[in-house]
């Protein structure tokens, strides 16, 4: 079933995370074929993809093993490339690129971190939030060093537990809004008492750190390597040793597929109605990728948008799963309102400092006034290897840039491959 | 037209700013207007290889007068040009294309353009990593390629020193008997006004004979040496040449960055917005074709442009009569940077009275023209 240009599948997803595994388990309990395709080596997603899955909370192992029991198919360490029409992809599956076909497709791509630069970023060493999440989750021992972490919201709070379960010195944990907003935000949760549970778990886990509020990464020194970071805290300069910054601000949502296959994007996110459909016949999407809310509604996201490529006619807007999939858009809101990056961390960057790492493009190479097109034709910016993924966010946050717009392909295949999948066979490759 | 000539030319393409620097350096009083910003419209699509062509002696002429033209320039670009001088290494696949080959080194020499005849030893020398059986191959080693939208920009900004008044996203909404009307509203008035908004001039000039012919471009990641010239298969003028259909040919860029831009397509679709991917796989297999070691080379990414063809291959350079005082410099198809140096100066000096160094009858913007440009 898998590629061949052979029989499409019934359902094709895209991304094992919460969102694409719930969609799955969902259309897979209504009869219907699904293929999953997911990047990594296994399913689960920025937040459940552990190398031990004992180690997985208890609703991440249920919902694995739900995947398992409903026959769905998994094609691990995948990657779209392209999308020939919403109905037939090419993907690489490990090395081997094919075509696949299928009756109905879900984009469930989730987020990137947002890398607001500012100088030293690009020292070895300073990494992501979410990065150094994903260095751990495969194996990363930090025995002792010493780790910074500076970003915002929630996602600070499991990352740092999971820096000190790690063997991490985590000497501190910034956060860049002022107390009162994470106060607030903190309230907000109180009707979510699952949540209060799971982030005082997480605070006490890295108990022995300083959680500071209103505090901010200016700088990351270093010879080689970062060595120190600058912080601006609650108004005073202060100077941290450290062997590890994860320093991010949020999430954006992934959507370059879907503006492959022409869905309409709404900010930064794919648009999708109460049904998570998108613009595109045939196409729906579910989690990060429609905006950052968190795994809890992006589960309920996936199972709507499952239905619906099942076939199911649209529920009633009152049940259960449609009032948690619209508090989870509303926290995302909240999330994005309440977190969104203050001023000052969007003037970091110096005329040196490089905001586009592939093709070493300065911050003085840049006005601001461009645009993001006359940006990256006159400067290189965004032309290089990551295509803007990593400076494309920081560019919308500094300048209010749109994202560069994707072109196939995606994900710098080889040559000969992407060329194979292409070639219609009844069409000789002559002119 | 009076002494101090004052002229608006319309659209910072290759060939409006060079049109504009030239007039202006030449004397006159010039305003540059452009919709959006230099280099976005084809310019900034094109693979930015300066090449002597000699599909017909008019356009051989142009090409070669060109070419120098950018010879003496390239001193003065900035590094964000990636001007370089690799040479283009025509590829004859079987033994009738090198026998071409062999031919057209007698008409470039007219021209005063060297060229070289490379036996097969000689070729695989120059460019091992090409598939073994080709025939041989005719290195022009004066040709270049540069990066066209860092060239635009850098003339821009050449020409605002020189006093040319710089109009930026600002989109000229049609020609008056004096000017321009701009689309924001309100007249420009000017002694003269230059066309080179490139496709789109026939919008601004109703009946002008340029047809959009798209073609898609791949280009690579970083990696330096594995070609030194650019690459284009002789049989590419097969390809080129027949107007209607769709086709691709071998066409090897080396990048100063390290990367290699692989072409080209050409089809006649208006202007479509969708990659076509049937003829980019098309395409691509060609290259690999010619080229085996591209299989193992990563693309980062597809893009298409439009070049804006005319039906006799020929660009459109001069006064269009029935417009006073309207010139034009468009319809370049797929030479526009190539040619953009020459170009200027014809119209430098068609509107300053003096001699142009390349006869500029053949370019007439009013000469007839084979039907199929006007049909389209
Ligand atoms: C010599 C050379 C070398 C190059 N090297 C590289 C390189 O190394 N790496 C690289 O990435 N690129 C490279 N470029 C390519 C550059 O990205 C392209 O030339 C160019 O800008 C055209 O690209 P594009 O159409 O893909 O994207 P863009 O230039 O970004 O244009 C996208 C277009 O889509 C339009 N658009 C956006 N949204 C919509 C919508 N919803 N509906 C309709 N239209 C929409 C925009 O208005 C815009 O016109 C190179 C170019 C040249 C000339
Ligand atoms: C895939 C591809 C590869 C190519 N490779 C090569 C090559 O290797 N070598 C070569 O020599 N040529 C090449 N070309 C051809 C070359 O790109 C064009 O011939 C050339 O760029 C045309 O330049 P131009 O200045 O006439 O047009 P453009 O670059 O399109 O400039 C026209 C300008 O006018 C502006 N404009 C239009 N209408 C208005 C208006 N009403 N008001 C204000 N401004 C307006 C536009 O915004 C634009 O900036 C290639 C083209 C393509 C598509």
């Amino acid at each position: 079933m898998i590629g061949t240009r052979g029989a499409p599948v019934d359902v094709l997803v895209v991304g094992a995370g919460p969102a694409g595994l719930s969609s799955a388990v969902a259309a897979a309990d209504r009869g219907k074929q699904v293929l999953v395709l997911d990047l990594g080596l296994r399913a689960g997603g920025q937040i459940w993809r552990h190398r031990d899955e004992a180690a997985l909370p208890r609703v991440a192992r249920q919902w694995l093993q739900r995947v398992r029991a409903a026959g769905v198919t998994i094609a691990s360490s995948a990657r779209v490339l392209d999308a020939l029409s919403p109905d037939e992809l090419v993907v690489d599956f490990g090395g081997r690129i094919d075509r696949q076909r299928t009756r109905a497709l879900i984009l469930a791509t989730g987020a990137k971190e947002r890398l607001l630069p500012f100088p030293g970023w690009t020292l070895p060493g300073v990494v992501g939030i979410g990065g150094l999440q994903a260095l751990i989750k495969s194996g990363l021992t930090l025995n002792g060093s010493r780790v910074v972490i500076a970003g915002t919201g929630p996602l600070l709070f499991p990352v740092a537990a999971a820096a000190v379960a790690a063997g991490a010195d985590l000497v501190r944990v910034a956060e860049q809004v002022p107390l009162r907003t994470a106060a607030a935000f903190a309230m907000g949760l109180l009707a979510k008492p699952s949540a209060i549970r799971q982030a005082i778990g997480y605070r006490w886990a890295f108990r022995n750190t300083a959680y500071r509020t209103d505090s901010w990464v200016t700088a990351a020194e270093g010879d080689g390597r970062v060595r120190r970071v600058l912080l601006r805290d609650r108004g005073r300069s202060t100077a941290i040793d450290c062997d590890w910054l994860a320093a991010s601000c949020g999430l954006c949502p992934n959507t370059e597929l879907a503006e492959l296959l022409g869905c309409a994007i709404d900010g930064d996110a794919i648009r999708v109605d109460t049904s998570q459909a998108t613009t595109v016949a045939g196409v729906w999407a579910a989690g990060e990728c429609t905006g950052v809310k968190g795994d809890i509604a992006a589960l309920a996201e996936g199972e709507i948008a499952g239905r619906a490529a099942a076939g199911d006619a649209p529920g009633s807007r009152r049940s259960s799963l449609q009032r948690r999939r619209e508090s989870g858009r509303e926290f995302a809101r909240r999330l994005a309102i309440d977190f969104a990056p203050r001023t000052e961390l969007l003037h970091l960057a110096g005329a040196d400092t490089i905001i586009c790492r592939c093709e070493d493009v300065r911050r003085g190479d840049i006005d601001p006034r461009w645009t993001q097109r006359q940006a990256k034709l006159w400067t290189r910016i965004g032309m290089g290897e990551c295509q803007g993924a990593v400076c494309g966010p920081a560019c919308a946050a500094l300048f209010g840039w749109q994202a560069n717009v994707p072109r196939p392909p995606l994900g710098a295949p080889l040559c000969g491959d992407w060329a194979g999948a292409l070639v219609d066979e009844d069409v000789s490759g002559e002119r | 037209m009076s002494r101090t000539p004052d002229v608006i030319v319309i659209g910072a393409g290759m060939v409006g700013t060079m049109t504009a620097l030239g007039l202006a350096e030449a004397g006159a009083r010039v305003t540059l207007i452009e919709g959006e910003f230099p280099g976005g419209g084809s310019t900034g699509a094109a693979m930015g290889h300066i090449v002597v062509m000699d599909d017909s002696p008019e356009q051989l002429a142009l090409c070669a007068h060109s070419r120098d033209r950018w010879h003496q320039l390239a001193a003065s670009l900035p590094a964000s040009g990636e001007h370089d001088r690799c040479g283009t290494l025509w590829i004859a696949a079987d033994d009738a294309e090198f026998a071409a080959g062999r031919q057209r080194i007698a008409s470039y020499a007219a021209h005063g353009v060297d060229a070289e005849l490379v036996d097969q030893r000689g070729l695989y020398q120059l460019e091992p990593h090409l598939r073994p059986g080709l025939a041989g191959g005719l290195l022009v080693p004066g040709d270049a390629v540069c990066y066209p939208p860092a060239i635009a920009r850098a003339l821009t900004e050449r020409a605002a020193s020189q006093n040319v008044t710089i109009k930026l996203r600002t989109h000229v909404d049609s020609l008056t008997p004096h000017g321009v009307r701009l689309s924001e509203g309100g007249t420009m008035a000017a002694g003269g006004v230059v066309v080179a908004a490139g496709v789109a001039s026939p919008r601004l000039v109703p009946g002008l004979p340029i047809v959009p012919r798209k073609g898609h471009l791949v280009i690579s990641d970083r990696r330096p040496g594995l070609v030194r010239h650019q690459l284009v298969e002789l049989g590419y003028l097969h390809s080129a040449h027949t107007f209607g259909a769709a086709s691709v040919a071998f066409n090897l860029q080396p990048r100063r960055t390290g990367q290699v831009l692989i072409g080209s397509s050409r089809e006649l679709v208006g202007f479509d917005q969708e990659i076509n991917h049937a003829l980019l796989g098309a395409m691509l297999a060609r290259a690999t074709g010619f080229l085996p070691a591209l299989h193992q080379v990563r693309v980062l990414r597809s893009w298409f442009g439009f070049r804006p063809a005319t039906a006799d291959k020929l660009p459109l350079i001069g006064p269009w009569p029935a417009l006073g005082n309207v010139w034009i410099a468009a319809g370049h198809e797929g030479l526009g940077i190539t040619l953009a140096t020459g170009t200027a100066d014809i119209i430098v000096a068609g509107i300053l009275g003096t001699t142009p160094p390349v006869n500029p009858e053949p370019f007439r913007p009013d000469r007839p023209m084979p039907a199929m440009a006007r049909a389209a």
